[in-house]
């Protein structure tokens, strides 16, 4: 028994959740007897909350944190090895690889579903999913891919190597650290349970009046993207709170490694925009359960009133989840180019311009829903404004890139792959922010590899770069440099020729988010079809990759790429109060090419 | 090794640590209620419907800045280690806070009567001070706490993060309605 004793925290979080359930259960059925509005959906609601409570206590926050609160001594169960990633542990750096693993599992479910909805789009006619099912698979999707972009960059990788990156000894908060990835799984299950009740047929965007009326499954839906905006906002005031307390000495705002100061600007985001689109969700829920008509037209609600609240968070979220694939770009560019970042400054001040920009632009998806024309313009000018710190980022890539002495290993591939895919995914936007152009775009597969190109071409291409590249410092050994390079190659070859159909046959009239279409654009959707599922294979090195790499790769030692920032200091991987002696930094992060640099840029007090 | 971060200098004693996280917090709560401001008037305009109960929702008003009020006096005491009259306000605190949500309850069941949650005012009039309502809870959830950590001898001059926090957290949970109110009783 003693060796399973590191899955008692799971065990006790299931078990709280059963109770809760049932407890939840009974407040429901309690609460829709006197009130008779529709049973099945305050039992879930009800249910639901509980359970999450239920599952929340048991599984680490009664003994960590509640106990202490009421005068009993917490108890600490910290597992050795591989068993810490299955418990409430507060370290870090086992938070961060359990966010990674859960992310990049969810990454590949996510694609399991795109497969089924090419398998779908195969034939124009009916295929495997038909309109029962290919909406809701098309919503799960898009949901978990969401969900992907925005949390496995901060909460995998930064969560990893931020608190290094400034020489801390760990985040602000390890305890709401460690809530904010166990608050994660309720959501993840929550999702895969849509289907038995009903499936969700809204899109990710859950637009009422569909949402408010169509099946139970929505409701989970509505109540898992709210538990995970909770998650969401816990790990931005985490970071946060770190980097404005816990900078080592002589760690000045201006040495910050530039990752650092892109996960900055996206926690600003996603503390507040992220309280604005959970009262979105929540007006669907009530409306939904109790009975309310925030958005019922007949009795005095607005729909469009949902579409500004969901895309006032929505679209700075395209920033939470672009800003730190920035970071890490510009912080692979420096270090394999061998040269200090171009316009340090520059792109500093493009990250929080991108910020403050970034909670003006929603509006520019509302440009075929009604909205009063005299808000066009505004919203298509400052959408395009938002192009101009964009490209002083490109601009910094390109001049580290100019004149450097490029090392191209798997993740500065990763690195220029990502510069061409978001070239190319900003140019198209260009057509989209347009009110002239989008108004004849809108709802075409035109936008849906638009926004492929930037999400999936720009933050999904430097996540796996950023993995690979912080892989020997997660692990202590070293990828496969082979495998990685296959893996690059696939991918981006594979990508681009899918979403390049996708251009064409969006502009030829494909619409997004339906099962069947005219037949004359069948070839289009067969070639994406081949090319969709050659660049699922493509994922296969890369997990053969990472888990033989891991189990057996060679060693790689403390700083296998020679560079300067301070997480390559210590040890790799770093024991578990980070530094075995505090670092003093004395200079700052990139300093290629300077005389008298030193290895990293500090030393230890 | 085994308890990591609670051992660790640093971490988890730092006062400026605690507030910021604090601050950041209420920044962040600060726009879920601009949400539901917003909300208000992007739905309703100025409108407001002549059953509301005017009188009530001064006194409730009232009732609650006098236990913000109370607060404060609470995290005074304690600041000068007077562990009877810290009590005595938080507890008041905690009364006061009693007082205002039944006075809610009241209001909703008058509403129900006159506006129910299926009409348009309704739908803001319940889920602003439903929401509402639900902050002043939970912030009275964690004032019984500090009650009981008082009592349990955990805070003095030197140490009171706890109090400090909550009754922040509380006096936030106020300022949040002093918009509330005007928005919903006033505006005409």
């Amino acid at each position: 028994m003693t060796q399973l004793k590191f899955l008692w925290p799971i065990t006790r979080g299931l078990i709280g959740a059963i109770i809760g359930l049932l407890v939840g259960l009974g407040v429901g059925l309690s609460v829709s007897s006197l009130t008779g509005n529709p049973a099945t959906e305050i039992n879930i609601s009800f249910s639901y909350v509980f359970a999450l409570l239920g599952w929340l206590l048991g599984v680490g926050v009664w003994n960590s944190w509640i106990r202490e609160w009421i005068g009993i001594k917490p108890s600490y169960f910290e597992a050795k090895n591989w068993q810490r990633y299955f418990g409430f542990s507060m370290d870090h750096k086992v938070i961060g690889v359990q966010y990674l693993v859960t992310f990049v599992i969810l990454f590949l479910l996510g694609g399991f579903f795109a497969l089924l909805m090419r398998i779908e789009l195969a034939d124009s006619g009916e295929g495997l999913l038909g309109p029962n099912y290919y909406n809701t698979i098309m919503s799960l999707h898009g949901i978990i891919m969401v969900a992907v972009a925005v949390a496995a960059i901060i909460g995998g990788l930064s969560n990893y190597v931020l608190p290094l990156m400034i020489g801390a000894e760990d985040v602000a908060f390890p305890r709401i650290n460690a809530l904010s990835f166990w608050i994660i799984p309720p959501v993840a299950i929550l999702l895969i349970l849509t289907p038995l009740f009903g499936g969700f047929d809204s899109g990710w965007t859950a637009y009422p009046p569909l949402s408010v009326t169509n099946a139970d499954g929505q409701l989970l839906f509505l109540f898992a993207f709210l538990t995970f905006g909770l998650s969401s906002i816990l790990g931005g005031l985490n970071f946060l709170t770190t980097t404005i307390c816990l900078r080592a000495p002589g760690m000045t705002w201006g040495r910050l490694p530039i990752f650092v100061w892109s996960i900055v600007a996206a926690s600003i985001i996603s503390v507040t925009a992220t309280q604005v689109v959970a009262f979105g969700l929540l007006m669907v829920i009530l409306d939904r359960v109790a009975g309310m008509v925030f958005f019922d037209a007949g009795l005095g609600g607005k729909p469009l009133l949902y579409e500004h609240v969901f895309w006032f968070y929505s679209h700075p979220a395209v920033y939470i989840m672009i800003l730190p694939a920035f970071g890490a770009l510009l912080e692979m560019v420096s270090h394999f180019s061998r040269k200090p970042l171009f316009g340090y400054k520059l792109v500093v001040a493009s990250f929080l311009s991108i910020t403050a920009l970034s909670f003006l632009v929603w509006a520019h998806h509302l440009f075929t829903s009604g909205m009063d024309e005299f808000l066009h313009i505004p919203f298509m000018a400052i959408t395009e404004l938002i192009s101009v710190p964009t490209g002083v980022v490109f601009l910094s890539a390109l001049g580290t890139i100019w004149r450097g002495k490029l090392w191209l290993v798997t993740p500065m591939l990763f690195v220029v792959g990502t510069v061409f895919n978001f070239l190319i995914g900003g140019l198209t936007g260009i057509f989209l922010a347009d009110v002239a152009t989008d108004i004849h775009l809108q709802d075409t597969y035109f936008v849906v590899a638009h926004f492929h190109y930037t999400m999936m071409g720009g933050e999904i291409f430097m996540l796996f770069g950023a993995i690979y590249y912080w892989f020997p410092k997660m692990t202590g050994r070293l990828y496969n440099e082979t495998l990685g390079r296959l893996h690059f190659i696939t991918m981006f070859l594979t990508y681009n020729a899918l979403f390049i159909t996708m251009f064409i046959v969006g502009t030829n009239g494909m619409n997004r988010r339906v099962w069947t279409y005219p037949e004359n654009l069948q070839d289009g959707n067969i070639l994406i079809g081949v090319f969709s599922l050659l660049l699922g294979l493509s994922f296969i090195p890369f997990v053969y990759n990472m888990v033989a790499s891991w189990a057996r790769g060679t060693v790689s030692g403390n700083n296998p790429w020679g560079a300067t920032t301070l997480e390559w200091a210590t040890d790799s991987p770093p024991p578990e109060e980070n530094f075995a002696h505090p670092p003093k930094v004395d200079e700052g992060p990139y300093t290629y090419g300077q005389s008298g640099r030193k290895e990293t840029q500090a030393t230890p007090i | 090794m085994s308890t990591h971060s609670e051992t660790n200098t640093h971490i988890g004693n730092s006062l400026s640590l605690k507030r910021i996280g604090l601050w950041v917090f209420i920044l962040s709560e600060t726009f879920l209620f601009g949400a539901l401001i917003s909300t208000r008037y992007y739905l309703q305009g100025v409108e407001r419907p002549d059953h509301l109960n005017q009188p009530l929702g001064l006194v409730i008003s009232i009732v609650l800045l006098m236990s913000s009020l109370a607060a404060y006096r609470g995290e005074v005491a304690v600041s000068y280690n007077d562990q009877k009259k810290f009590r005595i306000n938080i507890i008041s605190t905690i009364i006061l806070a009693s007082i205002f949500l039944v006075g809610v309850g009241w209001e909703w069941y008058e509403a129900f009567q006159y506006f129910p949650p299926s009409s348009a005012f309704g739908t803001i009039f319940f889920t602003m001070t439903g929401i509402h309502a639900f902050h002043v809870l939970t912030g009275m959830i964690a004032l019984i706490i500090i009650v009981k950590m008082g009592s349990d001898g955990r805070f003095n001059s030197n140490s009171y993060w706890g109090v400090e926090g909550v009754v922040k957290y509380w006096h936030f949970v106020d300022v949040a309605w002093v918009f509330i109110y005007p928005t919903l009783y006033l505006v005409n």
